[in-house]
């Protein structure tokens, strides 16, 4: 239960900061998820990893099929040498995924190395 | 171990913002690039996007909205002109800023700034050809001028009110993929678009081959090589036209044998970034006595090259005083290409040569002084600071003469055979106000309010074309053109001698024009503007075979529609083929022939002469043609050792005409003499090796072989927003003038009946965002040779279901 909490939460905080913050605010969401939610380092990354790589996954493909894909087609192309817009969206949903599930890491680790002490 | 994990855990941590943040290990910041909140998603424009809006600015006086047809064609409706103008800048922003800032940071030499030090030579060159110094010139006179001034004011602040709403969240593509951010318009912006424009139709220039041609040819052999009056000219002025003598006719310095045409050296120095001599265009107009409603029909296809974003924008501007619809250019204020409630205007690209370069003897290296008229005159010095990204600014002096800027020196091609200098005189350097031409265009009434806003005009020259409602045609040849003793110009000039300098213009009522001819119509496409007896002498590059068709076609056309205007401007014809033909059949030696090279031969002979995407005729023809004359050329000019430019193709098919045994035909590097068959039949062979493999890469057929491509302003670089393999017809010489990025950048036919009937298309779209529909809409629709009905949208079509969305505008 707190998993699927403390995904729903990490998500909408990452949705919250992103609209004042750039996007790094997303490994600031992930520090903040990993040190609140008590929960195992596994747990702590696999829930801040789900809660983006969902977010922004699809957020982007809304935003791509909206745009019949236009863009995603072209931006694929462009950056990743292959005319696909779903490759282009797993990409957006891994990177944000893993630099919030790292972050999540380092916010767990700390308070273990903290209390600890 | 806690202290470990932790530490190993901040680092990756760290790592991966690093990475994903910076361009340094990436060469994109994927994190931020494909943040869906901040990155290239925000980008992605729905389908059904909605641009209702309404916009509260700071610097709105009156009522104005912005209708937006289907098409995304804005239709600004404004109570004060000077809101208009604001809006437009806005507009313009909203759907091009990219584009903006890079054409004129472009002009200005500055993208090295954006793209690093590969773009150094280029910054160099456009500081060094005098841009900036031009731009400044023409903003000078601009700003004199209170009408001119507050127009771009106003467009400048509305492109300004645009960028500082701009979250960056939603900055163009482009921004995001180079990482950086846009800086605010100036007036100077707009003047150096102008000077853009400039250099690319009146920047080509061939004083420094020319002078290696007449060096290893001799003057006779030069002249025969080089005119500039094909036999078969078709002049823009109907010929028959009666010019008045030239008062005072110019006579040569008297050094010009020794110091000019007897050059003691060539010149080894490969101009780069030269502008592409195909910019050019087609425009006509034909009288009421020619057409099916009796009222004049004018027509205009500009040839640049093809571009996404494209270089037009489409728009219609209506104020109290005013009504104009037609194409933009995002960078300056009003219509450009277009056509009002009472009269149309287009332009063709002149041509003439307006630029020349001048050998200069600097004192030292310090290049401060220079020898002129016997003594030694102090240089001005304009330091060019050109900043580069992620790396040290680079510092480059140039040296301004008497004559303008230095381009070529010690510290500029290094290749220099010798310690020299070369200066350069340009029109494009003098100060002027030709966005006042447009200003009066967008208003005129009549051929009046007409010739009263060409004279504005100093640069670019441009075949002006006009028709009223009230029934005139009219075409004038306009610009400042310097007044050339003959053969001045062609080549390099004494830098040291005031007597080579230029002794002022044409008078503009001399210049080439024609107003209602009995031949009830007018046409201009790049050919020489007039023949042999117009009493100036008028160097340029022109050419000469779209003229023909075009004139050829006007002339048998009666009860002319719109219909018939369209084809016309899709005509594949190639005259030139049609003349040269005959020859290259008649002279090959088809018992030299292998079975596939007469196979070939076939194609060429049962042809239609008309370069269709499908044929595989043109394809061999022009291999064919560029073939024989490296032949005849190669060894005379010494083609490949010194930068040297092939004759015009007139020049060959004409003088063979006349005589078979043409002395450039032999080799001279060899003993015997080369015959016309000979070379021919050496030409076929040659070509029908390279015509083989094109065939196994099915390239053989004229659109593949072309390749029609509309490449993204940033080329190859970003080739994911380009649009290639468009198989459409034309190419060089043809009425259709497309050739691989290059060829009709807008075509338009505008018929001044009541209400005005106008069509139009351009190979783009109305966006310049990639992640968007209207980014590139246009393009099958032009490659179809197909076009739109253009709306000139009234006050009372305000909830015409043609409206698609409407922004309004309000101070408050």
């Amino acid at each position: 239960m707190k998993f699927f909490v403390s995904i729903i939460v990490t998500a909408i905080l990452a949705f919250s900061m992103g609209y004042v913050l750039p996007w790094w605010s997303i490994a600031v969401t992930g520090f903040i998820s990993g040190v609140f939610f008590m929960q195992s380092k596994l747990l702590s990354f696999l829930s801040a990893f789900i809660a983006v790589a969902l977010f922004w996954g699809i957020m982007a493909l809304f935003i791509s099929n909206a745009n019949n894909h236009i863009l995603a087609h072209r931006i694929s192309l462009l950056i990743i040498k292959k005319d696909n817009p779903y490759l282009l969206i797993l990409l957006t949903s891994l990177i944000g995924g893993v630099t919030t599930g790292v972050s999540a890491l380092t916010g767990r680790s700390l308070v273990l190395m903290i209390k600890k002490v | 171990m806690k202290y470990v994990l932790f530490i190993l855990f901040l680092l990756l941590n760290t790592a991966i913002l690093f990475v994903l943040g910076s361009r340094t290990v990436l060469p994109l910041p994927l994190g931020k690039f494909l943040s869906v909140q901040e990155g290239v998603w925000q980008n992605a424009e729905p389908a059904n996007i909605d641009f209702n809006a309404n916009i509260k600015l700071q610097g709105i006086q009156g009522k104005a909205d912005v209708y937006f047809d289907e098409r995304l064609v804005p239709h600004i409706f404004a109570e004060q002109e000077n809101d208009a103008y604001f809006i437009q800048g806005f507009i313009h922003a909203k759907f091009r800023l990219w584009q903006m800032e890079f054409q004129t940071h472009a002009a200005a030499g500055r993208i090295s700034e954006i793209v690093g030090d590969k773009a150094i030579n280029f910054d160099k060159t456009q500081r060094r050809i005098g841009m900036v110094f031009a731009a400044e010139n023409a903003l000078a006179e601009m700003e004199k001028d209170p009408v001119s001034k507050s127009a771009i004011d106003a467009y400048t602040a509305g492109i300004n009110s645009y960028i500082d709403r701009l979250h960056s969240s939603q900055l163009p593509i482009e921004y995001k993929l180079l990482g950086y951010e846009p800086e605010h318009w100036t007036n100077l912006k707009t003047a150096l678009f102008t000077k853009q424009m400039t250099n690319n139709l009146a920047g080509y220039d061939r004083d420094f081959e020319f002078t290696n041609a007449l060096k290893v040819l001799g003057e006779e052999n030069f002249k025969i090589l080089y005119s500039d009056l094909p036999d078969s000219l078709y002049p823009v002025i109907p010929k028959g036209t009666v010019y008045a003598a030239q008062n005072e006719p110019l006579t040569p310095p008297a050094t010009a044998d020794s110091l000019y045409y007897k050059r003691k050296d060539t010149i080894h120095l490969a101009e780069e970034f030269k502008p592409n001599p195909s910019n050019g265009s087609n425009n006509w107009v034909l009288a009421g006595s020619k057409t099916k409603s009796g009222k004049p029909i004018l027509c205009n296809d500009p040839h640049l090259g093809l571009t996404l974003p494209s270089i037009w924008f489409e728009m219609q501007i209506h104020t109290p005083e005013y009504n104009s619809y037609g194409v933009s250019f995002p960078g300056i204020p009003g219509i450009v290409i277009g056509f009002n409630d009472s009269v149309a205007f287009g332009f063709t690209n002149a041509g003439r040569d307006v630029k020349d370069y001048y050998q200069i003897q600097f004192k030292d290296d310090s290049k401060k002084e220079y020898w002129f008229s016997n003594q030694w005159k102090k240089s001005n010095q304009r330091v060019e600071l050109i900043k580069v990204k992620n790396k040290t600014t680079v510092l480059d002096t140039v040296a301004y003469t008497i004559f303008g800027p230095v381009v070529y020196d010690k510290s500029f091609k290094t290749d220099l055979s010798k310690d020299q200098a070369y200066a350069l005189r340009w029109v494009a350097h003098d100060s002027s106000n030709i966005l006042k031409m447009w200003l009066l265009l967008n208003r005129a009434k009549n051929y009046n309010d007409y010739l009263e806003a060409i004279g504005y005009f100093n640069v670019p020259g441009q075949n002006m074309i006009f028709a009223s409602k009230s029934g005139d045609i009219a075409l004038w040849q306009q610009a400042n053109f310097p007044l050339r003793w003959k053969d001045q110009g062609l080549f390099v000039m004494p830098g040291t001698d005031s007597s080579y300098m230029w002794k002022g213009y044409i008078p503009h009522d001399q210049n080439p024009h024609s107003v209602n001819p009995v031949q009830g119509y007018l046409s201009s496409a790049n050919q020489r503007p007039a023949d042999s007896t117009y009493p100036y002498f008028i160097p340029g590059s022109y050419e000469v075979y779209r003229a023909i068709t075009i004139n050829r076609k006007l002339e048998a056309m009666f009860n002319a529609t719109a219909e018939d205007m369209m084809s016309l401007q899709n005509n594949n014809y190639n005259v030139f083929a049609e003349e040269a033909r005959p020859f290259l059949l008649q002279y090959v030696d088809r018992t030299q022939l292998t079975a596939k090279e007469l196979d070939y031969l076939n194609s060429v002979a049962s042809w239609n002469l008309s370069n269709d995407p499908l044929e595989k005729a043109p394809v061999c023809f022009n291999a064919w043609w560029d073939s024989l004359e490296v032949n005849v050329y190669h060894d005379e000019l010494n083609m490949g050792s010194i930068p040297v430019i092939k004759p015009e193709r007139f020049i060959l098919l004409e003088a063979i005409e006349k005589n078979t045994a043409f002395k450039f035909i032999d080799n001279i590097n060899t003993p015997e003499l080369e015959t016309l068959s000979m070379q021919v039949t050496s030409a076929w062979k040659k070509a029908s090796a390279h015509l083989n493999t094109l065939e196994q890469d099915d390239k053989l057929t004229w659109g593949k072989y072309k390749n029609t491509t509309v490449y993204h302003l940033l080329k190859t670089n970003a080739m994911a927003f380009a649009r290639t393999g468009l198989m459409n017809g034309g190419g060089v010489g043809i009425v259709n003038a497309t050739q691989h990025d290059h060829g009709p950048s807008w075509r338009m036919i505008v018929e001044l009946t009541t209400p005005t009937q106008a069509f139009g298309v351009y190979p783009g779209g109305q966006s310049g965002n990639p992640g968007s529909f209207y980014y590139d809409n246009f393009i099958d629709t032009w490659t179809a040779g197909k076009y739109y009905p253009l709306w000139v949208m009234n006050v009372n079509d305000f909830s015409d279901k043609r409206v698609k969305w409407k922004i309004h505008f309000s101070n408050n």
